[in-house]
């Protein structure tokens, strides 16, 4: 017996592969850029809150330097944090967010599963998490190309409150490896909710609940390290502080040199956890599947 | 005779309303429970943040004593008022840019009822109102922490507890103005999209206890959010009256209530200006 033909997908060819997800990209990358000028000005808005934050932070480190009897050579230290890093870890944080967040993925999977829209993907030769991939890719490069003039802005009107200067080399690179990481947790993570919709049909609610508990625990809300060490080492053990609290506290130096490798390897672990549980998820939620709707 | 016929009765008009609203919650229950569970969550999640910072010290802002207990007292003056207007404003705002885009602001002009109160209080969302009882709750614990703790403990009287009352209310009025004001913007921009990010950015400014702001580069915004948008009123004014009574008053306390109560006059004077003057330029978008 002769082997089994090969599907007409494997017959295209990776250069063809190539050509369809850049393809993908490319729509997806125009129909962003259609709006850049709201857009810049939003992304420039969304720093105002930090301005609270500084006024806020800037108030409670005066309050435990006036406890400790404002020693000037020994600025307090909050969880490690002296008051221009939780400064540059929330501007740092930003950017964390600009890539693991992944707004509409979840509850875009969901209503595709509920209205039936997923056949498109069984019929296509295109794969459904590719598909998701590559536009959520091209969105965000849309969203770079943007907001890196508003980041530049204001990450230059705030240069001071990075006392440690620059990183070195090793610290950089683990930062934008973790940035890059921080994007597939935060992709595949929410894709697999999504995908949890096979299952429960509506998954707002649980997206919520998420919602909640990433806001609090991935550090966008302050850093990790504050919290109780009896809460904290278990925190620690969770996925969502790859989405923010990780690359602010690699870009500081807050993270140990000889801990990072160990870290980063972790992370990596987390990656290609979530990746083989959506592909997973995926495929045997396929088998549920009953395609409503047309 | 004839007039008073048609004239319609609000208070009527606003308990049905309040009845429509609460009938549709109702009709998807467990929707509902939800959103109260998720914004009383919301609201624990906030607790759980000044529970950690004060971990670390016993103050908010160095002598401006806005200890534990007094600064969750002031979160719950903040929980108070925009649980308010979350329920009652905030979900017809959002309605209102949709009915300018829309072309649907034609049916409530022709409605025989005054525009602003058809379009501010058209829906209630009731399942904003938790974050209210859980204001309550901590402004109880909060009290009684107060009333009980053995250094210089603070009781409430009954006068400050009644201006406590009328100041959240001026608040929630400041509040509605600014909320009004940008729903006016968006007749003239067609539509206005982030008008939710706007609200949010401004209010922003009003969670937090003023003497935060009191440095040589805070000031100036100091300025602009008590006199130009009065946001910091908002909460501040009654928040102090109920924390902070025993200290002795500082002489700039008066002044900032009374111009408190100005400018929720001013404000809602100029809201309502405002708002008809954009009434005005509305085309409608189809029909």
């Amino acid at each position: 017996m002769s082997t089994i033909p090969a599907s007409p997908l494997a017959k295209i060819g990776a250069v063809h592969q190539v050509k369809t997800w850049w393809m993908m990209i490319r729509i997806s990358l125009e129909e962003r850029l259609a709006y850049r000028g709201d857009f810049a000005l939003g992304t420039l808005m969304r720093f105002l809150p930090i301005i609270t934050q500084i006024f806020l932070w800037g108030a409670i480190f005066n309050a435990v330097a006036a406890q400790s009897g404002n020693d000037e050579n020994n600025p307090p230290m909050l969880g490690g944090y002296a008051l221009p890093d939780m400064v540059a870890y929330f501007l740092l944080t930003m950017i964390a967010r600009a890539f693991s967040s992944m707004p509409g993925l979840a509850s875009g999977i969901a209503s595709q599963v509920r209205q039936g829209e997923i056949k498109k993907y069984l019929i296509q030769p295109v794969d459904l998490i590719s598909f998701l991939l590559c536009t959520r890719i091209a969105h965000k490069l849309a969203y770079y190309v943007v907001a890196t003039l508003p980041f530049a802005f204001v990450f230059f009107l705030c240069r001071g409150f990075f006392t440690e200067g620059f990183p070195p080399p090793a610290y950089f690179i683990a930062f934008l490896g973790s940035l890059v990481m921080g994007f597939m947790i935060g992709f595949f993570l929410e894709a697999t909710i999504g995908m949890i919709s096979f299952w429960l049909l509506e998954v707002n609610s649980l997206l919520l609940i998420f919602m909640l508990f990433s806001f609090f625990l991935s550090g966008h809300m302050f850093p990790l390290s504050l919290l109780p060490p009896d809460i904290e080492w278990f925190v620690n053990l969770l996925p969502l502080k790859y989405l923010a609290y990780f690359p602010a506290a690699i870009f500081l130096q807050k993270i140990p040199e000889d801990e990072l490798a160990t870290e980063m390897a972790i992370e990596a672990g987390w990656v290609v956890f979530f990746i083989i549980v959506c592909r997973w998820m995926y495929e045997r939620g396929l088998k549920r599947y009953s395609g409503f709707g047309g | 005779m004839a007039d008073q016929t048609i004239r319609p009765r609000y208070v009527k008009v606003f308990l049905t309303f309040a009845q429509n609203s609460l009938i549709r919650d109702m009709t998807f229950r467990a929707d509902f429970i939800f959103q109260c569970i998720s914004s009383v969550a919301w609201t624990a999640m906030n607790v759980g943040f000044y529970l950690i910072i004060f971990r670390f010290t016993s103050m908010i802002g160095e002598d401006t004593g806005w200890m534990r207990d007094e600064f969750f007292l002031f979160l719950a003056t903040v929980w108070f008022i925009n649980s308010i207007v979350q329920a009652f404003f905030m979900p017809n705002m959002a309605e209102f840019s949709e009915l300018i885009r829309t072309g649907g602001l034609d049916f409530a002009l022709l409605k025989p009822i005054d525009t602003q109160f058809l379009i501010s209080l058209r829906r209630i969302e009731w399942s904003a109102l938790s974050n209210f009882f859980v204001g309550l709750l901590i402004a109880a614990f909060s009290l009684y922490s107060m009333a009980t703790r053995p250094i210089d403990p603070i009781y409430p009287s009954v006068v400050s507890i009644l201006l406590y009352v009328f100041f959240v209310l001026c608040g929630v009025a400041i509040m509605y103005s600014v909320m009004i004001c940008l729903a006016a913007t968006s007749v003239w921009l067609g539509r206005n999209q982030s008008l939710y990010d706007f609200w949010f950015y401004i209010t922003n400014f009003s969670r937090y206890p003023m003497e935060i702001y009191n440095t040589p580069l805070g000031r100036p915004l100091l300025g602009f959010f008590i006199f130009v948008i009065p946001v910091l009123v908002v909460v501040n004014v009654p928040a102090r009256i109920l924390a902070q009574p025993l200290r002795p008053r500082a002489d700039w306390e008066w002044p900032l209530a009374l111009w408190a109560v100005m400018s929720t006059v001013i404000a809602f004077t100029i809201s309502r200006w405002l708002f008809k003057k954009s009434l005005k330029s509305y085309r409608s978008a189809s029909s």
